[in-house]
């Protein structure tokens, strides 16, 4: 399997293959393995949109591999301003790195950055398209922490209409044979094309309201933020967001042994006293981060196999 | 009484392409698609009576022979066209009309937020099911479209 010099875009360009090696190398990494085989290589990091999580992740992993970084955090210090075009900065910049991660709100932008480029582009988020780094952390972390990709039972809760994060993980999971638990307001359900996505991939899913609902235990509930913007009524969304925050009491609908994870940052949908239950993985699953980001620029700069 | 039959009822063309069995009323649409406005000269044929398709209309192109990877283009608002390149005034090959794997440059995408309604970017959708229902996909935002009909530049 080559990675170098290859992309890393979306979701939808990777095999269960693909994804196997990817998540084999960054456990590997998070072993000690490969230490410093960056040096010598520069990434830069042109976040067009604020995202310091994000971007701080990608840092630390080119700099804990002994590579260098630069870029920018603001799109107002970026020659954007000045009206060039993103293919124009991409054609530049690649002039001057082995490796570029970019976030951008406009969706799709990471495709064309990857089509001009010279070098390999990391897509760290094109506004509510895809962010695949996210999803190669989570399921970094699902490998981890169950034991396995395949065939595992999870419960996806929240917002699962516009959560880019839950879309790509569905569609990354559906390539393992996964059973799913969606867990929504009918108002933020999981987008059609999606579950007729899974259908026709002969995938088990089901669809219901409440917490209580969800049936057999399951292995991962994947929680995420319900924004208070998506709500034209406030009293709406606080019965919403209301209903749909974890207390220690979930176990009882989700299994002793369910793992609970966020890609963060959290708000009030998960209670403080369930951060010290062995159930919490969300911040180890954000401390995988960057064993995974060390792995992909590795991979894609081509000094990992 | 009878009525008067025609010699003609779109002129037989020399040298080019006829594009037949295309479901009425879609023949500017078919001439829009093809991008052959300003090729030469074009016979428009509209509301023909059809056996297959109840009504039909045809363009034959005069002097172009439009490949396959141009005319496969209908399968988006004329899937049942069938393709005759004509010489010498004989149809020298007929085909119909493929789906193809991906549409470029002739679909606009609707979302404001794609990059390519925000850069100059060639637009590039690809084919999503089989068959005269399919969906497209933009290759950069990858939204979904059930109706690449209403897409088309």
């Amino acid at each position: 399997m080559d990675f170098s010099g290859r992309s890393i875009v979306s979701m939808r360009d990777f095999t269960r293959e693909d994804i196997q090696h990817v998540v084999r190398r960054a456990l590997e990494v998070k072993k000690g393995a490969y230490a410093d085989c960056l040096r010598g290589k520069v990434l830069a990091t042109l976040f067009f949109e604020p995202s310091t999580r994000t971007r701080l992740s990608f840092e630390a992993a080119m700099v804990r591999m002994g590579g260098q970084v630069f870029g920018f955090a603001d799109p107002n210090v970026s020659s954007a301003t000045k009206g060039e075009t993103l293919s124009d900065t991409i054609r530049t910049v690649c002039g001057y790195c082995h490796v570029i991660a970019m976030r951008h709100r406009i969706e799709g932008a990471a495709r064309l950055a990857s089509e001009v480029s010279l070098v390999p582009v990391i897509n760290a988020g094109d506004g509510a398209n895809q962010h695949p780094t996210q999803t190669f952390l989570d399921l970094v972390t699902i490998q981890e922490e169950v034991g396995r990709l395949t065939n595992i039972r999870i419960g996806m809760l929240g917002d699962l209409k516009h959560g880019r994060t839950v879309h790509s993980l569905a569609m990354a999971l559906s390539l393992f044979g996964a059973e799913f638990v969606f867990i929504s307001p009918e108002s933020l359900s999981m987008p059609e094309d999606l579950t007729a996505q899974l259908a026709s991939a002969g995938l088990k899913f089901t669809e219901v309201r409440e917490l209580s609902d969800i049936g057999k235990p399951l292995d991962v509930l994947y929680v995420t933020r319900i924004q208070k913007e998506r709500f034209e009524d406030f009293q709406e969304y606080q019965k919403v967001a209301g209903s749909y925050r974890l207390t220690p009491a979930v176990l009882s609908q989700a299994g002793e042994k369910v793992r609970i994870m966020h890609p963060l940052p959290r708000v009030d949908e998960i209670a403080p006293e369930m951060d010290s239950l062995p159930n919490a993985v969300y911040f180890r699953q954000a401390h995988n981060g960057v064993p995974t980001r060390q792995a992909l620029l590795g991979l894609v700069t081509g000094v990992i196999s | 009484m009878n009525e008067p039959k025609r010699a003609h009822k779109v002129y037989a063309i020399e040298r080019g392409t006829v594009i037949d069995h295309i479901p009425s009323p879609m023949a500017l649409k078919v001439i829009n698609i093809l991008g052959v406005t300003q090729q030469g000269i074009l016979s428009v044929g509209i509301n023909f009576p059809s056996e297959k398709l109840g009504h039909k209309d045809i363009v034959k192109v005069e002097n172009l022979e439009l490949t396959a990877e141009v005319t496969d283009r209908l399968s988006l608002v004329a899937p049942t066209a069938t393709i005759n390149i004509i010489e010498g005034w004989k149809v020298v090959e007929k085909r119909p009309i493929h789906l193809p794997r991906e549409f470029v440059g002739i679909l606009r995408c609707p979302n404001p937020k794609c990059v390519t309604n925000a850069e100059a970017a060639r637009t590039r959708f690809l084919r999503e099911g089989e068959g005269r229902t399919f969906a497209v996909r933009c290759a950069y935002c990858e939204r979904l479209y059930r109706n690449p009909a209403e897409l088309v530049v």
